[in-house]
């Protein structure tokens, strides 16, 4: 049994020690909104947050977690962040499937950078693939998130 | 104000006890969408009646629209419903959106393909939401004793100025439910258009961003296990021997067998197209187990036979050959170089080309040429199947799903009315997924294993398994006499494994002397449409081409092909030409007008370029900076002419993304294939335009008219292409012939 704590939540569960956290995620604690799009780690779809840091969570093994808080985009949602208002206020998505791991790559990026620049954005987010092209909504959902940043401070953990 | 008869797909509008709700399906509604949409107001009904089998409305008012059609990320989910709501005089906030389960007798045309959803949903979309209104207003001139005809709508109320009386349309949900469908219907006046011409968000928008389940990859049910399956590792080869011991014996691994997709006397459709048919299956509890047991096999693999097959494309037959033998991206240039060389099959001739050519003062020759690419699609194939002895329950991404349940109920030997398609949310189509092989792999899957199951790709199956964009060559001549007036054209144009020449688009229909001539290559490598099926590239050959000849005339690139389409317009030649020219100058008038042409700054390097396809208009002008040695995209301009524009800011967010996508493709994107093996199997090694490399800013313009709708989701991408190559030069003094500009050795990021 591993134990793992998940939007701050702890769980046990009965896995492989390799079975990287993606696959603990959805296939065994049902939470499926972060997403499947490469298993390389290069494409972003699968990015979470541990201890605050945006990873790939289909390269990172589940025994490496520890007592590392992992904070899926379930876990964004239960505080429907300030990130998540400005996706949808600019209506951002078109198929959607790559936007949760956006939205937690830009949680990650507003963290460590409260205004960050166009370039700040690309640099960030390039690890970040939307096949439908959203790339110019997506950096202007993050500086409206960025203007908002009261309403991001007031928010609870994130 | 509009008198239709309700013909057209009557049985969508004989009420339904069953349908509108998704009852039909029961147990089986775990993606149906019945959540608000963001302006939602009122809370859920304690009845629903069905007005027909698009909506039905409940006792407080509440309104449950069905979209009918697959949704890919073009939002026909929120748009195809916002035209039902419009016609029935809905207030937006109190309709709440359902996916309709696939059925062939209600709706018309379910598939996501063409760009043609909302084009042809139109007429049907608006029947549906104006008799539903009718219906209403019948019931409350029963009810209120008073003429149907002095009754008035607005906004979910129906009232009579003259008795005073108003209800909301759930209070006549009730009677308006049993009041017979009406024979004709009047659709609304274009000017009293509420909802329809003005934004609103993506239903699905919440669930997307909060990450709640929606796509096919999502999909659970319980008992479920997960299917991997293994395809030879080069196109032309086939299963020999499997040896399976180690992964059976592995964690999590329920079994390990053999699949044949398609049985060797069934006649598939082209939807059906898949190179591999006989593939080892992995069946596991986990995604990671069955991933991991996979590459624990140790299989034979051995060269495929040369394979004719009898195909059929909506009624027409094809016939296609796969020859056997591995192939080669190298080898494949050189082929398609070599037939350039000589003339093709003559599609159009108009006047006298070789006698124009001979006695032109000016002949500009180039030639074009474009990669395979792979759809990509960010969420990989996938599909759910629960296949009894009696039924088969299919759930998953999949653009045809009316062809795919007809090919999955002949291999199961299932009735066609005992298998159910739910049509999930997509992550993306692309016209990957037009292509359904997966969903009858894991019908057959389940039942073979008795059991519900989940297959999923791997990236790796998804882009070595593909239904690739097919290569393209093309060889274009223009000739010029001594005014540099363009007197002859000539297109010689072909690919692997087909032509994308279409002859009687411009500048057809605008030179005197036009020869258009193509070729095509066999191969074993399986292709497809690829979002703009063959405009995707031949826009970008065209207008790079037109660029070059108008820079050789000494005429402004826009002015040159705005001579041509004035005289494609007044004096036409031949009969077939298959465009508007008035509407073609329309949109590079305005683009020319927004992007200010003529008064561009020193710095940017500007391309134009402009292409109809698909039904709609696009032209476009991009702006280029060079910083330290590498193109950067600043800005593009985008005009269209696709008619009504339905929901102006989805519209838009589709345009966008068009542009990224073709910009992306024309200059980084490629499948190589080396003895028949896909090059590059995943994104660290194919490149993928990404956040860095998108345009600063992208305008986009909608041409204002009355015109029917027409498609959006392919015609912004093919001319992108050509207005990339035409900045590049600007930018670099170099002409750019060959995708991807950038060439092989782009660099990817991860």
């Amino acid at each position: 049994m591993i134990n793992i704590k998940v939007n701050d939540k702890d769980y046990s569960v009965d896995v492989s020690p390799d079975m990287p956290i993606l696959w603990v995620l959805r296939d065994v604690l049902g939470l499926t909104g972060t997403k499947f799009g490469c298993g390389l780690g290069v494409c972003g779809s699968c990015t979470v947050l541990l201890d605050g840091k945006a990873i790939r969570s289909c390269i990172t093994p589940v025994s490496l977690v520890k007592d590392q808080n992992v904070i899926s985009i379930e876990g964004v949602a239960g505080e429907h962040s300030t990130i998540q208002k400005a996706w949808e206020e600019l209506n951002v998505p078109q198929c959607g499937f790559c936007q949760p791991g956006q939205v937690v790559s830009a949680l990650a990026l507003l963290k460590e950078n409260p205004d960050p620049s166009d370039k700040d954005i690309d640099t960030a987010m390039s690890g970040n693939i939307c096949r439908c092209g959203t790339y110019v909504r997506i950096r202007k959902a993050i500086h409206l998130a960025a203007s908002m940043k009261n309403e991001l401070h007031n928010t609870k953990g994130v | 104000m509009t008198i239709v008869k309700t013909t057209f797909g009557r049985r969508s509008f004989i009420r339904s006890t069953t349908l509108a709700g998704g009852g039909m399906m029961l147990g089986f509604s775990w993606l149906a969408s019945c959540k608000p949409t963001p302006e939602q107001v009122l809370n859920m009904p304690k009845e629903w009646f069905n007005i027909n089998a698009y909506l039905k409305i409940g006792e407080n008012g509440l309104i449950t629209i069905m979209s009918p059609n697959p949704e890919i990320g073009q939002n026909v989910k929120t748009s195809m419903p916002m035209i039902v709501a419009e016609e029935l005089d809905a207030d937006w906030k109190n309709v709440i959106v359902e996916q309709a389960p696939l059925n062939t007798d209600l709706f018309t045309r379910q598939l996501a393909g063409g760009s043609q959803s909302i084009r042809q949903g139109w007429e049907s979309l608006r029947m549906a939401g104006a008799s539903a209104r009718q219906m209403l207003k019948e019931a409350a001139a029963q009810q209120w004793q008073v003429p149907v005809e002095e009754i008035t709508t607005d906004n979910g109320m129906l009232s009579h100025q003259g008795s005073g009386n108003s209800a909301g349309f759930g209070e006549m949900a009730s009677a308006a439910s049993k009041i017979p469908v009406p024979e004709e219907v009047t659709l609304k006046s274009l000017k009293d258009f509420k909802i329809i011409r003005t934004s609103r968000k993506n239903v699905d928008g919440p669930k997307i961003v909060t990450g709640q389940p929606l796509y096919g990859l999502d999909y659970h049910r319980e008992g479920m296990l997960i299917a991997m399956i293994a395809h030879p590792p080069a196109f032309g080869m086939k299963l020999k021997t499997v040896d399976d011991s180690v992964a059976k014996s592995m964690p999590g691994i329920k079994d390990v067998f053999t699949i044949k997709t398609f049985n060797d006397d069934y006649k598939r459709s082209a939807f059906d197209n898949s190179a591999f048919t006989d593939l080892v299956v992995v069946v596991g509890n986990t995604t990671w187990e069955a991933m991991n047991a996979k590459k624990a096999l140790k299989i034979e693999w051995e060269m495929a036979p040369d394979i004719h097959l009898d195909m059929d494309l909506f009624g027409r037959q094809m016939s296609v050959h796969f020859p056997a033998g591995l192939e080669n991206t190298d080898t494949h240039k050189a082929q398609m170089a070599e037939l350039n060389k000589k003339p093709g099959k003559t599609v159009r001739k108009d006047g006298d080309p070789i006698k124009a050519f001979k006695n032109a003062s000016k002949i500009i020759e180039r030639s074009y040429s474009c990669p395979f690419l792979a759809h990509n699609c960010m969420e990989p194939m996938n599909f759910f199947a629960d296949v009894t002895e009696d039924k088969a329950e299919l759930a998953g991404p999949v653009q045809t799903p009316e062809f795919m349940e007809k090919s999955a109920a002949e291999r199961l030997g299932l009735p066609l009315e005992k298998v159910d398609i739910q049509m999930t949310r997509m992550g993306g189509g692309f016209g990957r997924r037009l292509y359904g092989h997966f969903l009858t792999e894991a019908a057959v899957i389940s039942q073979k294993i008795k059991a519900p199951v989940k297959l999923v790709y791997t990236r790796e199956d998804d882009m070595t398994h593909g239904t690739y964009r097919p290569a393209y060559n093309a060889l274009y001549r223009a000739a010029l006499d001594e005014n540099n007036n363009l007197v002859a054209f000539h297109v010689r144009t072909g690919g692997i494994p087909e032509s994308p020449l279409s002859a009687n688009r411009f500048p057809a229909g605008a030179v005197d002397h036009y020869l258009a001539e193509d070729w095509t290559i066999d191969s074993n490598i399986t292709t497809g449409a690829f979002r703009a099926p063959r405009s995707n590239f031949i826009a970008g050959a065209e207008q790079s081409f037109l660029d070059e000849v108008a820079e050789e005339a000494g005429k402004d690139p826009i002015e040159f092909r705005l001579e041509l389409l004035a005289r494609a317009k007044s004096n036409p030649v031949g009969e077939r030409n298959d465009y508007e020219a008035e509407r073609y100058a329309g949109v590079l008038e305005l683009v020319k007008e927004k992007s200010n042409w003529g008064k561009e700054q020193a710095n940017l390097s500007r391309g134009v370029s402009a292409y109809f396809c698909h039904n709609s208009y696009v032209a476009q002008v991009l702006d280029m900076v060079m910083v330290n040695g590498a193109p950067v995209v600043e800005k593009v301009y985008c005009a269209i002419d696709c008619g009504i524009v339905v929901n102006p800011d989805a519209a838009t967010n589709l345009a966008e993304g068009g542009v990224v996508d073709g910009i992306g493709h024309a200059m980084y994107s490629e499948l190589t294939i080396k003895d028949g093996v896909p090059e590059q199997n995943n994104f660290d090694k194919y490149k993928l335009i990404r956040h860095s490399e998108a345009p600063k800013s992208i305008e986009v313009h909608f041409v204002k008219n009355d015109v029917d709708p027409t498609g959006l989701g392919e015609p912004p991408f093919p001319p992108i292409m050509g207005a990339v190559a035409n900045a590049l030069y600007k930018a670099t003094g170099k002409r750019f012939y060959d995708q991807p500009f950038m060439g092989s050795s782009s660099k990817v990021l991860g």
